[in-house]
């Protein structure tokens, strides 16, 4: 299925792919009664702060999402990515890595787990990461920097 | 055991969801942040889907007396809006703009371009020990 007027969309696709991580964040929260947040869990694996979750459970999780990838690209017999230069994917690491830590979570942690649970902080953390991503994406291509 | 377990399950779900949406792929994402270009709202389905998801297993917390399998819930209880909150998820849009890439889908790469998603986590630990040395040195 396509969207009207939005040729490259993948709605269903998308929409799947949302229940599904919509789902492991459940599993973390009824389950373990904790935030399913992928940077704070990843801070915890490798000993720089983040979740109270024990280390071995941080780092089965983080293990755990290369694996998923690994399960769907291999049943859709292969997944289409293309990634920045060496440079750039340094820079916006590091940028990611202290913006995330500073503003305690990223997508998952604020944008799914905060957001749904109506959390003041997740509403305004994620419209300000949105705000400033889609701002990122506009200047770079005005300047006409492509880098992807 | 309980714990490893429960969250390996959590981990591959969310790998695998992240795959099947579209997150993995930094072409996506930012033609989802591009709204005054060529705009792709896939990533708006995949946001919309997690969250209702979620917010189905929020109205079921109150209902249980503790998680399935552990003693207690440990929920964030802050709720002041800090400088700290608000520069640190500005400075991560602006990471996320650049590379398209957010934490959980740069280590789910590492199956999909293993040495690209490398450099990108790799980065992204580096600059949470950053933090977590500024942080030991002010308190």
């Amino acid at each position: 299925m396509t969207l009207p007027g939005f040729p490259e969309a993948a709605p269903l696709a998308g929409l799947a792919g949302g229940v599904l991580i919509g789902l492991a964040a459940a599993v973390m929260l009824l389950g373990l009664g904790r935030i399913a947040g992928v940077s704070g869990l990843a801070a915890k694996a490798v000993g720089l702060g983040g979740s109270g979750i024990a280390r071995s459970g941080a780092w089965m999780f983080v293990i755990g999402l290369p694996l998923g990838a690994l399960i769907v690209m291999l049943a859709s017999g292969g997944l289409e990515a293309s990634f920045a230069s060496p440079l750039t994917l340094a820079i916006a690491g590091l940028v990611v890595g202290i913006g995330t830590r500073l503003g305690s979570g990223c997508t998952s942690g604020h944008g799914v787990c905060g957001v749904s649970r109506l959390s003041g902080r997740s509403i305004v953390a994620t419209l300000t990461f949105m705000a400033t991503g889609i701002a990122t994406v506009a200047i770079m291509n005005a300047l006409g920097l492509e880098v992807l | 055991m309980r714990t490893a377990l429960t969250s390996l399950v959590s981990g591959v779900l969310f790998g695998a969801g992240l795959a099947l949406g579209g997150m993995t792929d930094p072409t996506r994402v930012r033609g989802f942040l591009d709204i005054f270009g060529d705009w792709d709202p896939t990533l708006a389905f995949v946001m919309g889907g997690a969250v209702i998801v979620m917010a189905i297993a929020w109205r079921i917390v109150p209902r249980l007396a503790e998680p399935i399998f552990a003693g207690e819930f440990h929920l964030p209880t802050k709720s002041d809006l800090t400088p700290r909150l608000i520069g640190g998820a500005a400075l991560f849009g602006i990471g996320w703009g650049i590379a398209g890439l957010c934490p959980g889908p740069g280590i789910a790469a590492l199956v999909i371009e293993p040495a690209a998603a490398a450099i990108f986590v790799v980065a992204m630990l580096a600059g949470m020990a950053v933090v977590r040395l500024f942080d030991g040195a002010s308190s």
